[in-house]
């Protein structure tokens, strides 16, 4: 047993820090959000060239054959500077559904441009009526000669505007809420009958609703076995969660530092407020949190790799939970502790709330995974 | 990063269950895991196991009869014995006061004492907390002046667990009251025996007897009975703090209670059908399990760090009595209109009567006011917190 991250590990982690502390403050974000697509190709090119892109992919797809660790390594760090470019959904999300899924020729081809940052990805699977249940797949592909024709609406895909590929469930065979029938297909975003309209999030990324009238893809746009796909989806999803339970313990870190040094700074009747008890034992309980959430986030990032699919499901879940709980309960007081500052959003505090809660809507709330944790006892 | 035991530890978590299935005795497991009451005799009878076994004292060093096991071997062995059921190790004695003894007392103590501590001929207590000293433990007033080779000790001493069965209390007293008050406190041990010494029973919300009052009306104790030199009581006492704290989490404890939750949830219905099914009781349980989850991550944390656990050792004493409240808190709530009988004799080992209910819902109640103690004892929670916030987060 050792929580300890190898020297390799340690280089990355410090690296990006610095990198991010250096490059990606207050006001440079603000200006990437400002900006048309609502992320930096730089930064996106500096990220390919610190290999970011493919940390976790195989050597033999053009990645640095690292682990599920190393994503969580990457991921607390965007989380510390409430990064927006689109690292989760084109590498995390979209690039384990590949990772996955994919056919040996696909991942070559796919992963290694990911990794050059060439590629950009999104994963459209929810829908309006899913909420965040992955089996209910509305969207359907039906055969069509060698290919496939698909109809439907894909609801709030991050970073589905600037995406070149979609990674999109539908429904090949079965009800709409059946595990069995659903597959995955990669289709072009320009594509021909691909309606995309997107939007900006409150957390200062973006997403897009996504329609499919019509559109034809070749045999060799389907990503795994059809009607199989729900098991891979799964894991796949159980791997984003876990990462963005890194990325929500990096936001918490960062909240919690820059709250409890305005507790130290700002001064009311002549002492700072940290010098009072009623925000002290308060200031405390965010910490605890924020320790409780590295905790099952590290265990997260272990355990996604469980072969055992009820291990990985439970631990996943708590952590999301925890994670869910713990963003909640951080964000809200650090709002509270720097009274009507927290308020303005012309300070870093309430954004990392915003991110904070939006990670709870992301993959499933405290709620969807209490009944998942429940369920896979 | 590694998250999982090596071989070894693995190997050490084996040998331990083992033993303990084979060794603790079942009446003793039946009255821990039903909450029965435990009598002297059943602690007692528990420790010369371990202590014939040399497990005993695993935090001792070696030369004393200690294990030399890691922090987290001494963890998988807290887990493992309080997963199984088996009484809680007195820590007055071999916890608490003995590591003083071993750093700071005379070579005539280490040789009395220490064997007897460690062979539980001795029960010891804790005499720290006053009436009018509790979190503010160094306002204390009982004092002892020095009278030729005695001290004679005056005052009170409160809240002594189990202080009815003690053969000996180590006492912080006042020997100096012109200096700073931290400076005038000294550590004495105290023969409960001594004449002048009066125990006077606490009857707590569940009508247990597990606290007391003791009182010291010119007591004499032997100045050999002073540890370490006058005035450096409170130091001591803050040494010993930062011994009393890896088991503060109670990891096997309540995963062995989350475990009987379950199983009682299982068994009571709400609306015909099992209320662990009921998503309003279930989301319940499993927010304190995920907190338990995490806090065992915490806690290995903590043990692996290379240096010696520090503040941070606070936390695991607010999660971990955080947890504990809660499960017996929704123990008692599974009950229903179960929890309201009140019937203490049976929680007597030897108690045949008829239960009034399901056997498991006698204690419910009865437990749940009991355990409002933990987040008050060892330093209450609010002072566990102004320990972080002052030496963590420099508030």
């Amino acid at each position: 047993m050792d929580f300890i991250f190898s020297e390799e590990q340690q280089q990355l982690r410090d690296s990006l820090q610095k990198y991010i502390s250096k490059e990606y403050g207050f006001e440079a974000r603000k200006a990437i959000i400002a900006s048309k697509q609502g992320f930096s190709d730089k930064v996106w090119a500096q990220f390919a060239d610190m290999g970011l892109l493919g940390v976790a992919f195989d050597e033999a797809h053009g990645g640095f054959g690292g682990s599920s660790v190393d994503t969580m390594l990457v991921m607390t760090e965007l989380g510390r500077g409430i990064v927006v470019e689109p690292y989760f959904s084109t590498v995390v999300l979209g690039g384990s559904l590949i990772d996955l899924a994919g056919s040996e020729a696909q991942k070559q081809a796919l992963l290694s441009e990911v990794a050059q940052g060439k590629l950009l990805l999104a994963a459209a699977l929810g829908e309006p009526n899913s909420r965040y249940e992955l089996n209910c797949v509305e969207t359907t592909a039906k055969r069509d000669g060698a290919g496939y024709v698909l109809n439907g609406h894909k609801a709030v895909v991050l970073h589905g505007e600037s995406a070149d590929k979609l990674v999109v469930s539908a429904r090949t065979a079965g009800g709409a809420r059946e595990a069995k029938g659903i597959s995955l297909f990669l289709v072009e975003r320009k594509a021909a009958g691909v309606t995309v309209l997107g939007y900006r999030t409150i957390d200062g990324m973006r997403a897009a609703e996504i329609k499919f009238a019509n559109v034809k893809v070749g045999a060799d746009a389907v990503l795994g076995e059809i009607d199989a796909a729900l098991p891979v989806l799964e894991r796949a999803a159980d791997f984003a969660v876990s990462a963005l339970c890194a990325e929500a313990v990096g936001a918490m870190e960062a909240l919690n530092a820059t709250t409890f040094e305005y507790l130290k700074t700002r001064q009311q009747f002549g002492r700072p407020i940290g010098s009072f008890q009623a925000l002290q034992h308060r200031a405390v309980d965010m910490m605890i949190h924020n320790e409780q959430s590295r905790s099952l986030a590290l265990l997260a990032s272990v355990k996604v790799q469980s072969e055992d699919p009820n291990e990985r499901k439970r631990v996943v879940s708590a952590a999301k939970i925890q994670i869910g709980r713990s963003g909640r309960l951080i964000g809200q007081e650090a709002i509270q502790m720097h009274g009507g500052m927290g308020v303005s959003n012309e300070l870093a505090a309430g954004h990392y709330a915003k991110r904070l809660a939006m990670i709870n809507a992301t993959l499933g709330d405290v709620e969807h995974h209490s009944e998942r944790f429940a369920s896979a006892a | 990063m590694d998250l999982n035991y090596t071989k070894e530890e693995q190997a050490f978590r084996d040998e331990v269950r083992s033993f303990v299935r084979d060794n603790l005795p079942k009446d003793i497991a039946d009255k821990v895991l039903h909450h029965k009451r435990l009598a002297k005799d059943d602690w007692v009878r528990w420790q010369k196991i371990l202590y014939k076994q040399g497990w005993v004292a695993p935090n001792w060093p070696k030369e004393y009869g200690g294990c030399a096991w890691t922090p987290i071997q001494q963890h998988i062995f807290d887990e493992e014995c309080g997963y199984a059921g088996a009484p809680r190790v007195m820590p007055f004695g071999l916890v608490m006061v003995a590591p003083v003894i071993q750093h700071f007392g005379s070579q005539w103590q280490k040789e009395y004492y220490l064997p007897r501590i460690l062979s539980s001929e001795d029960w010891w207590a804790q005499g720290y907390s006053e009436p009018g000293s509790g979190s503010d433990l160094a306002s204390l007033k009982t004092k002892a002046v020095r009278q030729g080779d005695h001290y004679i000790v005056d005052g009170q001493k409160t809240w002594t667990t189990l202080g009815q069965y003690a053969d000996m209390i180590f006492c912080l007293v006042r020997t100096d009251s012109t200096v700073k008050k931290q400076e005038g406190i000294s550590f004495l041990l105290i023969d409960m025996k001594s004449p002048g010494i009066t125990v006077r029973p606490i009857i707590t919300l569940d009508e247990e007897h597990e606290v007391n009052e003791v009182f010291f009306d010119n007591v004499k104790v032997p100045v050999q009975n002073l540890v370490g030199e006058e005035g450096k009581g409170w130091t001591y006492a803050k040494f010993l703090l930062g011994h009393e704290r890896t088991g503060i989490a109670r990891v096997g404890e309540s995963k062995r209670e989350l475990e009987q939750l379950k199983d009682i949830a299982s068994k009571q219905l709400r609306n015909g059908k099992p209320l662990i099914e009921d998503p309003r009781f279930r989301d319940r349980v499993t927010a304190v399990e995920v907190e338990l989850m995490a806090l065992e991550i915490t806690l290995l944390r903590v043990l692996s760090a290379r240096s010696k656990p520090g503040p941070e050792v606070s936390i695991l004493k607010i999660k971990g009595t955080d947890i504990q409240q809660a499960l017996t808190e929704l123990t008692m709530e599974a009950m229903g209109p179960y929890a309201l009988p009140f019937r203490p004799e049976a929680r007597d080992g030897n108690w045949h009567g008829e239960p009034v209910g399901p056997e498991y819902a006698a204690p419910a109640a009865a437990v749940y006011f009991n355990y409002r103690k933990t987040s008050i004892y060892g330093g209450s929670n609010e002072i566990q917190r102004n320990i972080i916030s002052q030496m963590v987060l420099g508030l």
